[in-house]
């Protein structure tokens, strides 16, 4: 008999060299106790969390929490159900009602995570004799979209305007096609020069979906996202978003104003044939939008930690994935994988939690060290950070260059 | 319409700079097996690919292209 798992051999032996030489697993890190959106107990030491998603540290919000608990009490722990069956309760209806007001848009439907947003979107709206046209640096939802459906995929260099129009410009113009773009790139935090790229996009006559993930709550004047921020909203058809980041809880959605976008309702599988959210879960996100719509004050933090960060982190002369603060995430980018798992043990054990980040989830040959700030970080933390950031480079013997 | 030989020999070119390991480079040479490349390096070459000839090579045709010889084919077809 073929073992089926024989082909994981060559990983699983890299992971277990790496472990018996004494390293912590980077994927296997337990919070015993979280004491606040930027403080847990890891090891059983408390640990600053500068490796979270929880840009806008909206898991502790006592109004969040209160919707929380109040609708486990009256709704039950779960709903054992699909959408489109036993699934909709009040609180779902909530829930895209906040959204719909969040984004001014007609439309809202929720999913049961980001992830099958995307998947359920991408691979429902393009079909056979379409084409999709996304960046090289998609999300890895996007690309099990695209596997998932049938239409034809071309893919665009990361970032670049000049490779988008040109591709577009060979496929048939009578086809239909979607491009898909994102804010906020999770892996560098760089964010897409979205109002040239939505201009090309319209030009050659291509319907437009934004992943907001990364950039809901802090970009724009409303926290809509760059899209808002680029001012380009009356042109972008969908923007694909996730609960599990500045929202602070779970969960994925899809706001439109296209006007047949409730059909998607009927059709799009990752939201037929999956149970929906707890009620718990989507009452406290209906709380936590609505709260996000007005929380200019935590933006205005986000954005100062997010700069004294980077400037910090450049400063004593640290590669970064870009050239000034674009967004919430700063890319720390080491020289090769041993040392980036060298500084990201030796940050654990002095009480800073950062993401190992190493390819495929970042471009090929990169290796980094993922900073996410939240609106909740102090300034003692985010000092507390740097310095714990000029300590481990010195440990693990990381020459820093002459600093920026 | 590029002769199908000199559109595989520009290929091999294309390929020579991703050919870490100096593999030799052959009609039959595997992209997974035999040059071991990942498949964001994949994407690399499928973009220099079809900007050389102005063709589109969507993503998705890729599982069918596994040696050096069918890229040429698949080229030789699309190319105007």
């Amino acid at each position: 008999m073929i073992d089926l798992l024989d082909k994981f051999d060559a990983i699983a032996g890299e992971r277990q060299a790496y472990l018996d030489a004494g390293g912590r697993d980077p994927v296997g890190v337990v919070m015993s106790k979280v004491l606040s959106p930027t403080r847990a107990i890891i090891n059983g030491r408390e640990t600053i969390l500068m490796g979270t998603y929880n840009y806008m540290g909206m898991t502790f919000d006592p109004d969040v929490i209160a919707a929380s608990e109040a609708a486990v009490r009256d709704f039950g722990a779960g709903t054992t159900g699909s959408r489109s069956l036993n699934g909709t309760y009040t609180s779902h209806r909530e829930c895209e009602n906040a959204l719909r007001d969040f984004y001014g848009t007609k439309h809202a439907m929720v999913f049961s995570t980001g992830y099958q947003a995307n998947l359920g979107v991408v691979s429902t709206l393009a079909g056979r004799g379409d084409y999709v046209i996304l960046d090289a640096d998609s999300h890895a939802s996007i690309y099990d979209g695209c596997a998932m459906g049938n239409a034809d995929i071309v893919r665009f260099r990361h970032n670049s305007v000049e490779d988008l129009d040109k591709r577009l410009g060979r496929l048939p113009p009578e086809a239909g096609k979607l491009v898909i773009l994102e804010g906020v790139y999770s892996m560098l935090g760089d964010i897409a020069p979205l109002a040239e790229m939505v201009a090309v996009a319209k030009r050659h006559g291509a319907m437009i979906l934004v992943d907001e993930a990364h950039a809901m709550g802090f970009f724009g004047d409303h926290g809509r996202g760059v899209t808002e921020a680029a001012g380009v909203e009356a042109d972008v058809d969908f923007i694909i978003g996730t609960f599990s980041k500045s929202v602070g809880t779970v969960g994925g959605f899809c706001v439109s104003n296209h006007p047949k976008f409730e059909a998607l309702r009927l059709v799009c599988r990752p939201y037929v044939f999956t149970a929906s959210l707890p009620p718990s879960v989507v009452a406290s996100s209906a709380v936590s939008i609505r709260k996000l719509m007005h929380d200019t004050a935590k933006r205005a933090r986000l954005w100062d930690s997010t700069r004294a960060m980077h400037a910090g982190l450049k400063a004593r002369g640290f590669t970064l994935g870009t050239t000034t603060a674009e967004s919430a995430i700063i890319a720390v980018i080491m020289p090769d994988q041993m040392t980036t798992l060298a500084m990201w043990q030796a940050l654990l054990e002095h009480g800073v939690y950062v993401n190992f980040a190493r390819p495929p989830a970042t471009p090929t040959g990169t290796y980094l060290l993922r900073c996410s700030l939240c609106a909740e970080h102090t300034p003692e933390q985010i000092a507390e950070i740097l310095a714990q950031f000029d300590a481990a480079a010195t440990a693990v013997g990381l020459r820093l260059p002459a600093a920026a | 319409m590029p002769a199908r030989e000199t559109i595989y020999a520009r290929i091999v070119d294309l390929i020579g700079p991703l050919n870490k390991k100096a593999v030799p480079l052959t009609e039959d040479t595997s992209f997974s097996n035999d040059l071991e490349m990942d498949s964001l390096t994949v994407m690399d070459l499928v973009a220099n690919i079809e900007d050389e000839w102005d063709i589109v090579l969507p993503l998705n045709m890729l599982p069918e292209l596994e040696t050096i010889g069918q890229v040429a084919d698949a080229v030789a077809k699309l190319a105007k």
